[in-house]
């Protein structure tokens, strides 16, 4: 009796004495069990029957609140009694409504409904509610509960059959609000998804959606429901989509909003144009066909806007693979075949219109239609490409052939639908001669832009088996020789190049034996002129054809068969040049080794490259270095280019990409054997191995830069390897190359230990070892460090930033130690240029070590949690430094600022705009620089933040456009445009002084810097001007 | 295309666009002063829109680079246009766009010259005189409406390639 007591007086309190929180209370009994449901009917008896319109309301309130929150706990019984109590109330006073409706759908989502229920809680529903008089929430309800009963009694509600249809329509007609038109379609597309009976209410459900087509909805400005047009669109066209039992009534309706004058219902209609093929078959389509086709051809003719010539094409696609796939009765006509005619009919003459003039769009239409299957490609090229190598023959004027030959190109590139399948033949194999000749009488025709057009058509007959005979392949190398030989157009060379790569890939013996024995020729060829009465324009065009014939090896080597024909040139390049021939200036050699990489980088992963790579190109490499640095401590000696820093540098890349990939086994010995040539002068796999010993490459010696310099190599081999390929003797290792990095002179020499030290510390895994590994170096970089007068306080330092990288992108613990190590380098006279500078590589991925391609240990995310954890230490030290140091952490700031990910700028920018503002006055230009690109994005998309300071932001960024460096000024300016983009309000008052303060920019001597001038100027024209 | 008003050309002839200019070394280099080029000219008034259709000047063949011509040391830019069809009614607002553009993207050193292709426009003297006199000039920009479509018409809003 005492839990009744407790219940009534909790009824009474939310009933009379309207305390909502009572409620949950209630709830919360109920849900422990202390009272049942039936006792809090008994309980709320008197309210629920009393005259009182707004007592009775309260009391199904609480009834509705309550059972919402365990309606999972209710018996059948109960379930059933407490259904019929509500379709009742239904019939009650208007105002009680809102509550019954809240109490069904939590009854609604009750696991344990009786059978029977749902049709007849449906029945009450459609009857005695109109629903459309309701308020939005309640009209909501009555959404939620048909989709709580479509989800869990399915069954029955089929079995209402047309009758639920008929509900729902009645329900939904003239709904208004967006979130209640989402639930309305969810409803719908279930309806037309899952196959309930649509009887004879096809055309009203139809009519009730489609009435919504194309859907026209702007979010309000704060968008607090974030429901956006696409949603709408989308989940309307589900509906309007989803059976062929619309098409009749779809189908016009699409032709009538292609018309529409609005872009977004284009779109909309054409899209969905797209999307309902995927079921129609060609009965639902044919009567529509001649209508839709009309349709089509109109938008993409009068091409207003790519959008809605690119949805119109693929609705054609659509509508034509469609077409495609319906199976072909005996007695109709086939309707692909008319559709395709009615196609070509309109499009085909287009091709042969003396003026050329609707030629683009009519080819777009016929490849679209071409793309959708293989046999729609078959019937078009039928008379289509015939019709085009007629034309091609019969023009004379360069540029129609070259459209023409653009047309040509459209139809040889295959789509990927239109793939002949097994057995059947390529579409064009009845054309493959004249299309050959076609291309090869375009490859000598002197036009630019008809040989780059040609040189793509060949690529993508390459593409397709059997449409290049042997014989034409041949040709074809030739025809691509004698291009790279003899073309110095930048547009032909890049098409040359890339149809020689994809070409070579695909028949890469032709290609090893024609091509790369002249490539080789002309390269090794001797000048014509022995003695020196060459112009230096003749040199200079010779080094041209070299650098061209090297860049071709490089772009065909892919297949294994062509990298063994063509690295050993690119090898025999290196070494003619170490040899001194003279024949190679040091600018070739370094780009003889970037497209050595190029090989290393795109050769196809296989066991038989890999091992070229590991018994051929590693060890002469090494062994031609070797050689030049031996050579040139020689004496009088000649100094061989692969002594000098840009060509080790260039090196360094080929090395470690062929490494990263070789096999683990080969790798290990690889490794090894790189490990015992540094450190005992091992040379026995070298190739030739005459060197004297000791070599002692690591140590320090007075002379030896030459020597110590080509740590860069064991950095590229064991740095780059497999985490899991283990490196011998690694203690060793770590000791050498400490010292070295510490104590050389030689700058190359002590930066490339100092990364080779970090990419082996970024690799170990972590423990005591390498802790006092690390230890050890600390002890010492602090030693020197501390000590201002160490001659060895930059090599320390160096040491620091490397590894202080190394660590920090792995996330171990030391790393804060090294990086605070750096922090307090800032406000040091002789280094803290140099540890400002530093922060930009400890942000950035360099180039050759310590990133993923050398399967370094690096997390994501490390510049975010860089930064938060050390940006206030930077502001601390920015604001407490004294003026002649705040530079330095200005320019570290800006430096990390940069590098960080732009949402995170974006919620960081309040705080850092004034140190920003501050570094863009600042005179070194690369502060300016790094500044002012990471202002640009966040101009793009200006936060409320940035309002007060606009007026600092324009004088600085004006007085930037005259900065001596052209990148400066450019980023500058490309600065003020994107503040033109303001709201014009803020910007209104700077508008006269900008225009006045580019007109000087518009007169710049750098083109680059012109453009953005004329830009941007021309925007700030358009501020607060009509028009805009 | 919208109905109700009458255009002046329903169906113009739509031509090849030259697409974005290369930029070579030279263009990199801090060291060498680029002279403003015809190309460069071009580039400026290529991309205007046209009045009445959502196309390019260039894409209508209005303006060719074979019609822009300057020289950086004389400091004179002389630019013919061609309308699509000899009764064009919109030529004087295409020439006056074109001015409109120059002004805005060229140091005021340059003496800009903007006038109809010869032969191809009926009212081709009394367009010209209207484009040669500043005055005029200056007046038309002062009338908001002119101003507007002007504006529209150099409002850089249509995608960079329409066509391949």
């Amino acid at each position: 009796m005492a839990a009744n007591s407790v219940l009534l007086g909790l009824v009474e309190e939310f009933v009379s004495g309207q305390q909502d929180s009572k409620a949950s209370e209630t709830a919360t009994g109920v849900k422990t069990g202390q009272f049942t449901v039936l006792e809090l009917v008994e309980a709320l008896g008197l309210s629920l029957t009393s005259s009182q319109a707004q007592t009775r309301g309260r009391g199904v309130q609480l009834l509705s609140l309550v059972l919402q929150e365990c309606y999972a706990s209710l018996s059948e019984r109960e379930v059933e009694v407490l259904v019929a109590f509500y379709e009742n109330r239904l019939k009650d006073h208007y105002a009680i409504t809102p509550y019954v409706l809240q109490g069904i759908k939590a009854l609604t989502k009750c696991p344990k409904l009786p059978p029977g229920l749902s049709v007849s809680i449906l029945k009450s529903l459609f009857q005695d509610v109109h629903v459309q008089s309701l308020m939005l929430k309640e009209r909501s309800c009555v959404y939620t509960i048909l989709l709580n009963l479509m989800e869990s009694q399915e069954e029955e509600l089929k079995g209402l059959g047309a009758d639920f249809v008929f509900g729902f329509v009645q329900a939904m007609d003239g709904e208004r609000d967006p979130r209640n038109l989402l639930l309305a379609f969810q409803i719908a597309g279930n309806i037309v998804h899952r196959g309930y009976e649509l009887g004879k209410f096809t055309e009203e459900l139809f009519e009730v959606t489609s009435c919504y087509f194309p859907i026209d909805f702007t979010p309000p400005p704060s968008d607090p429901h974030g429901i956006t047009q696409e949603d709408l669109i989308l989940s309307l066209r589900t509906v309007l989509t989803g059976t062929p039992r619309f098409a009749e009534y779809l189908l016009p309706l699409i032709i009538e909003k292609v018309d529409s004058d609005v872009q977004s219902a284009k779109l909309d209609s054409l899209q969905t144009l797209t999307a309902c093929t995927t079921l129609y078959t060609h009965k639902d389509l044919a009567e529509f066909l001649t209508g839709l086709w009309t349709s089509l051809r109109r938008e993409v003719f009068q091409t207003a806007s790519e959008k809605v010539e690119a949805a119109s094409l693929s609705a054609l696609t659509a509508l034509t693979a469609c077409l495609s796939r319906s199976v072909r009765h005996s007695d109709s006509e086939d309707g692909l075949e008319v559709f395709l005619d009615l196609v070509l009919r309109d499009c085909q003459h287009h091709l042969c219109e003396p003026d050329l003039k609707l030629v683009w769009p009519s080819a777009k239409l016929l490849q679209a239609a071409a793309g959708a299957s293989y046999r729609a490609s078959r019937k078009i090229a039928a008379s289509v490409v015939p019709l085009l190598l007629e034309q091609y023959s019969t023009r004379t004027q360069c540029a129609q052939r070259r459209t023409l030959l653009e047309v040509v190109q459209g139809f040889v590139q295959p789509a990927q639908n239109s793939l002949p399948g097994d057995g059947e033949e390529s579409i064009l194999s009845g054309f493959q001669q004249p299309l050959c000749s076609l291309v090869f009488s375009a490859l000598s025709e002197s036009n630019t832009g008809l040989r780059v057009i040609a040189s793509r058509v060949l690529t993508a007959l390459g593409q397709q088996p059997g449409l290049l005979l042997p014989s034409d392949v041949e040709l074809a190398a030739d025809h691509l020789t004698r291009l790279v030989l003899e073309e110095d157009e930048p547009q032909i060379c890049s098409a040359v190049m890339d149809c020689s790569c994809a070409l070579a890939r695909l028949y890469p013996d032709a290609f090893a034996s024609k091509m790369i024995p002249k490539l080789k020729g002309e390269i090794f060829s001797e000048p014509m002129v022995q003695d020196d009465g060459s112009t230096p324009a003749q040199t200079q065009s010779r080094q041209a054809v070299r650098q061209r014939c090297v860049a071709a090896l490089a772009v065909m080597s892919s297949k294994p068969s062509v990298v063994q024909e063509s690295a050993p040139i690119l090898l025999e390049v290196l070494s003619s040049a170490h040899a001194g021939s003279g024949l190679f200036s040091l600018e070739e050699v370094v780009s003889t080794c970037h497209s050595l990489q190029r090989v290393a980088a795109q050769a196809q992963d296989t066991e038989e490259t890999g091992r070229f790579f590991h018994d051929i190109i590693i060890p002469r490499l090494l062994g031609l270095a070797l050689q030049a640095a031996l050579q040139g401590e020689r004496e009088g000696a000649q100094q061989s280019p692969l002594t000098e820093e840009a060509v080790l540098s260039a090196l360094v890349p080929v090395m470690s990409t062929a490494c990263s990939r070789l096999q683990s086994q080969m790798a290990a010995l690889t490794a090894s054997r790189a490990v015992s040539l540094f450190l005992d002068g091992d040379v026995s796999f070298l190739p030739e191995n005459d060197f004297p010993s000791p070599l002692q490459l690591l140590k320090k010696q007075s002379e030896a830069w030459r020597r110590s310099q080509l740590v860069c190599l064991l950095m590229a081999c064991v740095c780059s390897m497999p985490r899991s390929v283990e490196i011998p003797q690694i203690d060793r290792l770590f000791e050498e190359l400490e010292e070295l990095s510490c104590t050389s002179p030689h700058p190359f020499s002590y930066t490339a230990a100092a990364k080779c030290f970090a990419g082996l510390v970024n690799k170990r895994p972590g423990g005591d070892q390498l802790d006092s590994v690390l230890e050890r170096m600390m002890k010492r970089i602090s030693s020197e460090l501390d000590c201002a007068s160490s001659s060895f306080r930059v090599q320390a330092f160096t040491l620091l930033l490397w590894v202080a990288k190394a660590l920090l992108i792995r996330y171990h613990p030391l790393s804060t130690a090294l990086t605070d190590k750096l922090f307090s380098l800032l406000p040091d006279p002789e280094l803290a240029d140099a540890a400002a500078e530093g922060f930009s590589l400890l942000l950035s991925d360099p180039a050759d070590v310590l990133n993923r391609e050398c399967h370094a240990d690096v997390r994501i995310m490390y510049r975010q949690r860089f930064f938060t954890e050390n940006s206030a230490k930077l502001f601390q030290g920015f604001y407490s430094a004294d003026k002649g140091r705040k530079p330095g952490y200005l320019k570290a700031l800006s430096h990390i600022v940069n590098h960080l990910p732009r949402q995170v700028q974006l919620t960081e920018l309040p705080a850092l705009l004034p140190l920003l503002l501050e570094a863009l006055s600042s005179p070194d230009r690369r502060v300016q620089l790094s500044t002012l690109s990471c202002l640009h994005p966040v101009l793009m998309d200006p936060p409320p933040a940035l309002t007060p300071q606009v007026d600092g932001l324009v004088s600085h960024l004006l007085k930037l456009t005259t900065s001596p460096g052209m990148a400066v000024r450019i980023a500058s300016l490309r600065c003020l445009h994107a503040l033109s983009r303001l709201p014009e309000h803020m910007i209104l008052p700077f508008r006269a002084r900008v225009i006045r303060a580019l007109a000087k920019a518009l007169d710049d001597r750098k083109r680059l810097v012109r453009k953005e001038a004329v830009e941007a100027r021309g925007e700030w024209f358009l501020v607060g001007c009509p028009g805009r | 295309m919208s109905g109700g008003t009458q255009l002046d050309n329903e169906n113009p002839q739509i031509f090849q666009r030259s697409g974005e200019r290369l930029w070579t070394a030279e263009d990199e280099d801090e060291d060498i002063a680029d002279p403003i080029d015809d190309r460069e000219i071009f580039d400026l008034i290529r991309s205007i829109n046209d009045p009445e259709h959502p196309l390019s000047l260039e894409d209508l063949n209005v303006v060719e680079q074979m019609r822009v011509h300057v020289s950086d040391p004389e400091s004179t830019v002389t630019v013919e246009f061609t309308p699509t069809i000899p009764h064009c009614s919109m030529a004087t607002l295409i020439g006056l766009s074109i001015k409109v553009k120059l002004l805005r993207s060229l140091p005021s050193r340059f003496k800009i010259d903007v006038h109809i292709t010869p032969g191809t426009h009926a009212s081709e003297d009394a367009v010209n005189k209207q484009l040669a006199d500043k005055e005029r000039v200056a007046a038309a920009l002062e009338n908001a409406q002119l101003l507007e479509v002007v504006n529209q018409c150099l409002a850089s809003k249509l995608p960079a390639n329409l066509m391949p």
